[in-house]
C-alpha cells in the first residue's frame, strides 16, 4: 500500500539521520561518556603558555589523563595560570611532578605532559604543580642557538 | 436588527476597500431563500470579493452580513466554524485537493465537521457523487479528470454537508456547451429539489440569466440594477443596458485612455 | 522609451525597498500564525509524515551523491596541498573539520533550497492559484495549519538530519580517496581526526548551523509560495525568489554564525 511505503521510508530516513549524528559524535569526534565527577583539579603556573588552549590534552607517558579547563593570567606572579582536570584514577602523582607544554608534531597543537618526580606525597584536588616548563617559542630557540654559536667563537 | 426569514443572506450597508479602491460602498443586497440569484457585472467589479465576504473569508470595513439570522462579522471563531456547515462553495477551477482522490475530496468536509463512521461517510459520498453523475469516478485522482468533471466533483464536495446556501464562483467559464448544460441542470436541480439558496456569480449572460430567478448587476462599488432577468434586459439604465446587451462602447468605453489622436500621429515621439 | 528622471528612479528604488520591508513584515506575521497563532484543527501526524517524505526522503539522493563527491574532492585537494608540507596524515582532520563546520550545513542548505525549497514554493503557489487554499478556508480548515505548518516542520526536522548524513558520507568518501587511493595510513586519517574534532565545538556547532539554516530556508520557501501572485508567472517568479533569497540568507548567516562560534577575538 502506498501509505505504508511512505511511512517506512520516512522511518528509515529518520533512523539514518540519527545514525549519522551518532557516528559523528562517537567515531569522528571521539566523544567519550566520561563524567566530570571522575576528575580532580590541579593548577600550574607557566612563564609562557603560548599556543596552549582550553580543552588541550593533559598526558603522561603519552597517555591522555586529563584536559585543560582554564587559562588565566595571575596578576600577582605575572605568570599564566593553567587549570587542569585530571582523571581520578590517576591519583598517585608525586608533588614534584613536572608539567611541560609540548607541541604535537611540527605544526601541531600544544598540550601538557606530566613527568614523574620522586616525592612520596601525592597531589590531591586543588594542589599546585610547581615544576613547570613553559611553551617553547621558536624565536627564542633560534635566539639561544645563535647566542651559543657566537659564544663558542 | 435581525434578518428577514424570506432572505437567506442579507448584506446591509456593506463597505469594503482594497487599498485605495472602494470595491463596495454602502451596498445592500439580499438573496431570497430557496431561489437562484445571479450576481453579474463587468470584470473586476468585485463579484468574487462578494462571495468571499459572504463566506466570511474576508471582513467588511463596515456593514453587516446576515446569514440565516446571524451576523458573520460578530461571530466568534468557533461559531464561525460551525456556520461553515451551512455553506457550500464551488470555485471557478473546482479547487479539488490534488493529493487526495475523488472519494477523499468529497469526504473532506464530512471528516472536518462530523464524527461519522467510515461506512456512513462512504454512503454519503456515493450519494453525492451519484447526484452529480460521477459515482464511477470515485477512485480517480483529480489530475485524471477533465475540467468539467473536476467541477462536478467539487460540486459534490460542496453539497457534502447538505448546506442551505450554495455559492458558485464563475461556474460556466471555459466550459463546452455540454458541460455548461450539465451544470445548469445541476444548479437548477439542487435548488428545486433541496430548497437550497443559490448565488451564482458570473459574467456569462446567457446561462446566468436563464437559470436565475433574480439578478443583481454590480459595478463601481454600487448595485447598478436588480430585478428579474427580463426586466433588466429592457432596462433604461445605460450601464445595465450596455452590459446586458453586450454593446461594445458606452459607459464602459472602447478606447483606453489616450492623448488626442491627431497629436499622437503628427507629433514627435 | 520614456525618459525616467533621476528622481523617478530614486522613487522607484525607495518603493522597492518599502515593498521588501512590507514583505518581511508579512512573512513574520505569517510565521507567527503558522507556528503559534490561533488554535483550531491541528496538523495530524500523517500530514507531517507525508511531508517528511516529500521534503526529506526525496532529497536523500542528491544529498548523498553530493556529499560523497565533495568529501572525495576535499580529500584529493587537501592531500595535494598537505603533501608539500609532509603533513598528508592531517587530511582526515581537514576533511572532517571542513565538512562539519562549514560545507555540511551550508551545502546541504543550498541544495535543499534548490530542490525541496523550490518544490515547496511551487506546490503552495499552485494550491493558491487553483484556490485550494480558499476552499480549505471555506470548509473551515485553516490552510496555515493544515498545509503550511506540516511542511515547515518537515523542513526543520529534515535538514539537520540531511546535513549530518552529508557530513558522514563526505568523511567516509574522503577516507575512500585518501586511504584506498592516495595511500594515507588509515590509522592517521581516523586518529588525527578523532584527536582534533571536538564534539561541542565542531559537531554541535555544525548542527546548530544547520538547524538555523533549516528554519530560514523552509520559512522563505513556504512564505514565497503563500504570498505569490496567483498566476503561473507569479509562481515561477516566487520559485526563483525562494532559491535566491534562501541561498543569500544561508551564506550571510553562515558568516555571522561562524564569526560567533569560531572567532573568539
Amino acid at each position: 500500500m502506498r501509505i505504508r511505503a511512505v511511512e517506512i521510508s520516512v522511518g528509515v530516513f529518520l533512523l539514518l539521520g540519527i545514525l549519522a549524528l551518532l557516528l559523528l559524535a562517537l567515531r569522528v569526534s571521539g566523544l567519550t561518556v566520561a563524567s566530570s565527577t571522575d576528575t580532580y583539579k590541579l593548577t600550574a603556573h607557566f612563564d609562557n603558555i603560548a599556543g596552549l588552549t582550553t580543552r588541550a590534552k593533559v598526558t603522561m607517558a603519552g597517555v591522555t589523563v586529563g584536559k585543560v579547563v582554564g587559562i588565566d593570567f595571575d596578576t600577582e606572579t605575572y605568570t599564566g595560570k593553567v587549570t587542569m582536570e585530571v582523571q581520578r584514577r590517576v591519583n598517585n602523582l608525586p608533588t614534584d611532578t613536572t608539567a611541560s607544554i609540548l607541541t604535537a608534531g611540527l605544526l601541531g597543537e600544544k598540550y601538557i605532559s606530566f613527568s614523574v618526580g620522586g616525592e612520596e606525597e601525592v597531589l590531591v584536588d586543588g594542589d599546585i604543580i610547581y615544576d613547570t616548563q613553559s611553551s617553547l617559542v621558536l624565536e627564542e630557540l633560534i635566539g639561544k642557538f645563535l647566542m651559543n654559536t657566537v659564544n663558542q667563537e | 436588527m435581525s434578518a428577514d426569514d424570506a432572505f437567506a443572506v442579507e448584506l446591509k450597508g456593506l463597505t469594503f476597500n482594497r487599498g485605495s479602491r472602494k470595491i463596495f460602498d454602502n451596498v445592500d443586497i439580499s438573496f431570497p431563500r430557496g431561489k437562484v440569484t445571479g450576481v453579474m457585472g463587468p470584470s473586476g467589479c468585485g463579484k468574487t470579493t462578494l462571495l468571499r465576504l459572504m463566506a466570511a473569508q474576508l471582513k467588511p470595513e463596515q456593514g453587516e452580513v446576515w446569514v440565516n439570522g446571524q451576523n458573520l462579522p460578530d461571530l466568534s471563531r468557533s461559531a464561525l466554524f460551525d456556520m461553515r456547515k451551512q455553506f457550500g462553495v464551488l470555485f471557478q477551477s473546482g479547487a479539488l485537493f490534488t493529493d487526495l482522490d475523488v472519494f477523499e475530496n468529497v469526504a473532506f468536509p464530512l471528516r472536518v465537521h462530523t464524527n461519522l463512521p467510515d461506512e456512513m461517510i462512504r454512503d454519503i459520498v456515493l450519494m453525492k457523487l451519484q447526484a452529480v453523475g460521477l459515482r464511477g469516478a470515485i477512485n480517480l485522482m483529480p489530475d485524471e479528470l477533465s475540467g468539467g468533471m473536476k467541477r462536478r466533483v467539487a460540486l459534490a464536495r460542496a453539497i457534502a454537508l447538505d448546506p442551505d446556501i450554495l455559492l458558485y464562483d464563475e461556474p460556466f467559464v471555459g466550459q463546452d456547451p455540454i458541460a455548461k448544460g450539465v451544470l445548469v441542470r445541476l444548479i437548477r436541480l439542487l435548488n428545486d429539489a433541496l430548497g437550497i439558496t443559490s448565488v451564482v456569480v458570473s459574467h456569462d449572460l446567457a446561462e446566468t440569466a436563464s437559470i436565475s430567478d433574480y439578478l443583481y448587476v454590480i459595478g463601481d462599488g454600487q448595485v447598478l440594477g436588480q430585478g428579474k432577468p427580463n426586466d433588466l434586459m429592457n432596462s433604461e439604465n445605460p450601464r445595465i443596458r450596455q452590459f446586458m446587451q453586450g454593446i461594445p462602447d458606452g459607459p464602459v468605453p472602447f478606447h483606453f485612455d489616450a492623448p488626442d489622436y491627431r497629436d499622437d500621429l503628427l507629433g514627435d515621439h | 522609451m520614456r525618459h525616467q528622471s533621476l528622481l523617478d528612479r530614486i522613487a522607484l528604488f525607495g518603493r522597492s525597498g518599502l515593498d521588501v520591508v512590507q514583505a518581511m513584515g508579512r512573512s513574520l506575521i505569517f510565521l507567527w500564525h503558522v507556528l503559534i497563532g490561533r488554535g483550531g484543527a491541528g496538523t495530524g501526524m500523517h500530514l507531517l509524515v507525508k511531508q517528511l517524505y516529500s521534503v526529506g526522503v526525496l532529497s536523500l539522493a542528491i544529498i548523498i551523491v553530493s556529499g560523497l563527491f565533495i568529501g572525495m574532492v576535499l580529500a584529493l585537494q587537501g592531500y595535494s596541498i598537505l603533501v608539500d608540507f609532509g603533513s598528508e596524515q592531517a587530511v582526515g582532520q581537514m576533511v572532517a573539520l571542513t565538512l562539519l563546520r562549514e560545507l555540511g550545513p551550508v551545502v546541504t542548505a543550498l541544495l535543499f533550497a534548490g530542490r525541496a525549497g523550490s518544490a515547496l514554493t511551487a506546490e503552495i503557489g499552485n494550491m493558491k492559484s487553483t484556490e485550494q487554499l480558499s476552499s480549505l478556508e471555506m470548509i473551515g480548515v485553516d490552510p496555515l495549519k493544515y498545509i503550511i505548518a506540516p511542511r515547515l516542520w518537515a523542513g526543520f526536522i529534515s535538514m539537520p538530519l540531511l546535513a549530518a548524513i552529508f557530513s558522514v558520507v563526505g568523511i567516509w568518501g574522503g577516507a575512500m580517496v585518501a586511504v584506498d587511493w592516495l595511500g594515507v595510513y588509515d590509522g592517521s586519517y581516523w586518529g588525527n581526526m578523532l584527536n582534533s574534532v571536538d564534539f561541542y565545538d565542531d559537531v554541535l556547532n555544525g548542527v546548530i548551523k544547520s538547524v538555523v539554516f533549516a528554519f530560514v530556508v523552509t520559512w522563505i520557501a513556504v512564505f514565497q509560495g503563500y504570498d505569490c501572485e496567483a498566476t503561473s508567472e507569479g509562481i515561477s517568479r516566487a520559485t526563483t525568489r525562494t532559491v535566491v533569497y534562501a541561498s543569500l540568507a544561508v551564506l550571510g548567516l553562515d558568516f555571522i554564525l561562524t564569526a560567533l562560534m569560531f572567532g573568539d577575538f
